[in-house]
């Protein structure tokens, strides 16, 4: 059994920066070097892509930036790669990856790529209710795009043990990427909850990257780090008994300390005693964090509980549009202009005869993040900006707010500062709903590929 | 005295569907019962009132010092539908640095920032 493992992160999404990943992989001295690319719509997103685009491969599409970057460093050290790049189409992904395995003039190098976790054409037969809202899954037929299950770290194990150096994946649990190497380090059988309640809890600390080591953090004057346009991606390095010590390569920005570890904890965390996974339910509570030095800390304590009988699936659905745009006022009275503007779109959207669900005009600048709690009698802002944002039924209704705001550049207030559009001011909505399957029901397959 | 909540703790928010989660984690140990005292889910929602359009819930974590405010309804509808600028909630976590709570005279020595 191994002594300690070193795990490092090379992306917390799908937009991450790639530096740090190549850092990693160059100068973190790792075992194993995790991407986490997909947040809650990307499926249904590359399904509705794939559909219109036939030249879209199905995988992340900074597959080739991430891929290229690292391999170098990890061949190197003989760092092996656990990635969920395969989106919806893992086989892909993996045959790019041997691509690129042979530029590096890598040979024999195995590639897993682990399937099953979509399960579109089943999922009316396997599930049963909407968990948001307790309508039956079956009302979402008409608009379904897609369906995939969340899963676990087992089939990622299956490819480890089978001699993969590099495994990727399409949809599994954020933390599960993390934990498998932990598993098939140790030895830790899929129903230890304990270890893994430990091991998936490092996952979850570790699977928003640099949001643990100074990223989503800096408040100047209250929460500063060093360099925080130079934030390094975290490592753990993971003991057998499922404590680690989380750290980050030596001279980059940014700052590992008691507070970011805490912030990243509860992350996305409801019931923090019962954290579902796919893997194990985990149990913070019990978390005991120490600073042991410079940009090190240790974490233990983290426990868990016997997993649900069910995992979790997303299933995506089209739900319409949303057509948004801006436009801008400055100078004393700002406001005043901004409020008229306001006045003369709602007239305008009734004589158009909009047909929205739902319809925000904000003042960003006023109350546009936060809406209706903003605070009312402040200081007049100097500069306000009107964002209008409808979500309708068609495309030909959500055109209408992008095709209104034109009318405000020569027949609306004075002082209208406006941009001409350079983009479009509509957006299809892919809905995210959840509900259950029967963890038997769900079969993961793996293929291999060889460089 | 009362001071704003951002010289007592620090805070954060994730996503998950239509809901929001913003956790309140003390700066120092002794702020950690002024925040279970005073910081209740009812204040919280009241607070965050208009904004926030369904129930929260509120997660006492003592090995962290931290509050786990659960707040349904937060996020227009969920990340994909949701007609906000700030379509995750990402700086939703800062409007509660604004709440106001009572300090202790002898603990003005501990409070964060200026």
């Amino acid at each position: 059994m191994a002594k300690t493992i070193r795990i490092g992160s090379g992306a917390a999404w799908w937009g991450d920066r790639v530096e740090p990943a190549i850092l990693n992989a160059e100068r973190g001295d790792l075992d194993y070097l995790c991407f986490e690319t997909m947040a809650e719509a990307t499926i249904s997103a590359a399904q509705v892509r794939a559909r219109r685009d036939p030249s879209f491969p199905g995988y992340d599409t900074y597959l080739d930036a991430r891929i290229s970057g690292v391999l170098p460093g990890c061949l190197r050290r003989g760092t092996k790669i656990i990635t969920n790049q395969g989106w919806i189409n893992p086989d892909a992904a993996a045959e790019r990856i041997v691509h690129w395995l042979r530029e590096n003039g890598a040979k024999g190098v195995k590639v897993a790529s682990v399937n099953g976790a979509l399960i579109t054409d089943r999922v009316l037969e396997l599930t049963t209710t909407i968990l948001e809202n307790g309508k039956p899954t079956a009302s979402l037929e008409p608009d379904l795009v897609s369906a995939e299950v969340y899963l676990g770290a087992e089939p990622i194990v299956e490819a480890l043990k089978a001699g993969a150096q590099i495994v990727v994946t399409g949809r599994v649990a954020d933390p599960s990427l993390f934990l498998a190497p932990m598993m098939y380090e140790f030895g830790w059988d899929p129903l230890d909850h304990l270890h893994l309640g430990a091991g998936n809890g490092i996952g979850h600390l570790m699977e928003c990257g640099a949001q643990v080591t100074g990223g989503y953090f800096s408040d100047p004057g209250f929460k500063d780090v060093p360099e925080p346009w130079n934030l390094a991606f975290p490592i753990a390095e993971v003991s057998p008994d499922g404590s680690c010590v989380l750290s980050k390569v030596a001279g980059t920005g940014g700052a590992i300390n008691l507070m970011t570890v805490k912030e990243q904890c509860l992350y996305e965390v409801h019931d923090p005693a019962n954290y579902i996974t796919p893997d194990v339910v985990v149990d913070f509570t019990t978390i005991r964090l120490e600073q042991v030095g410079p940009d090190r800390v240790r974490v233990s304590g983290i426990s868990g509980k016997p997993r649900t009988p069910t995992l979790k699936v997303s299933l995506g659905c089209t739900e319409g549009y949303i057509g948004e745009d801006m436009f801008f006022y400055a100078g004393p009275g700002a406001l005043r202009r901004a409020q008229l503007a306001k006045k003369i779109l709602e007239e305008r959207f009734k004589i158009v005869k909009l047909q929205a669900e739902d319809l925000r005009i904000d003042f960003l600048g006023v109350n546009a993040i936060h809406g209706e709690m903003s605070p009312t009698g402040g200081p007049e802002p100097y500069e306000v900006a009107v964002r209008v944002a409808a979500r309708t039924k068609t495309k030909e209704e959500a055109i209408k707010i992008g095709r209104e705001v034109d009318g405000m550049a020569v027949s609306g207030v004075g002082h209208t500062g406006k941009r001409v559009p350079h983009q479009d001011r509509f957006r299809e909505i892919i809905g995210v709903w959840s509900s259950l399957v029967a963890r038997d029901k769900v079969h993961p397959s793996i293929n291999y590929f060889v460089s | 005295m009362r001071v704003k909540l951002q010289h007592v703790a620090h805070t954060r928010s994730g996503d998950k569907g239509n809901t929001s989660n913003i956790m309140v984690i003390a700066y120092e140990p002794e702020f950690y019962p002024l925040l279970k005292a005073q910081l209740t889910a009812e204040k919280f929602k009241a607070f965050y009132s208009g904004t926030v359009k369904g129930e929260v819930l509120r997660y006492e974590v003592d090995a962290l010092g931290a509050l786990n405010f659960v707040a349904h309804g937060a996020l227009g509808g969920g990340v994909s539908r949701s007609l906000c600028l700030d379509n995750y909630g990402k700086a939703l976590s800062a409007a509660v640095l604004g709440f106001e709570i009572e300090v202790p005279e002898a603990l003005q020595g501990k409070l964060r920032g200026t």
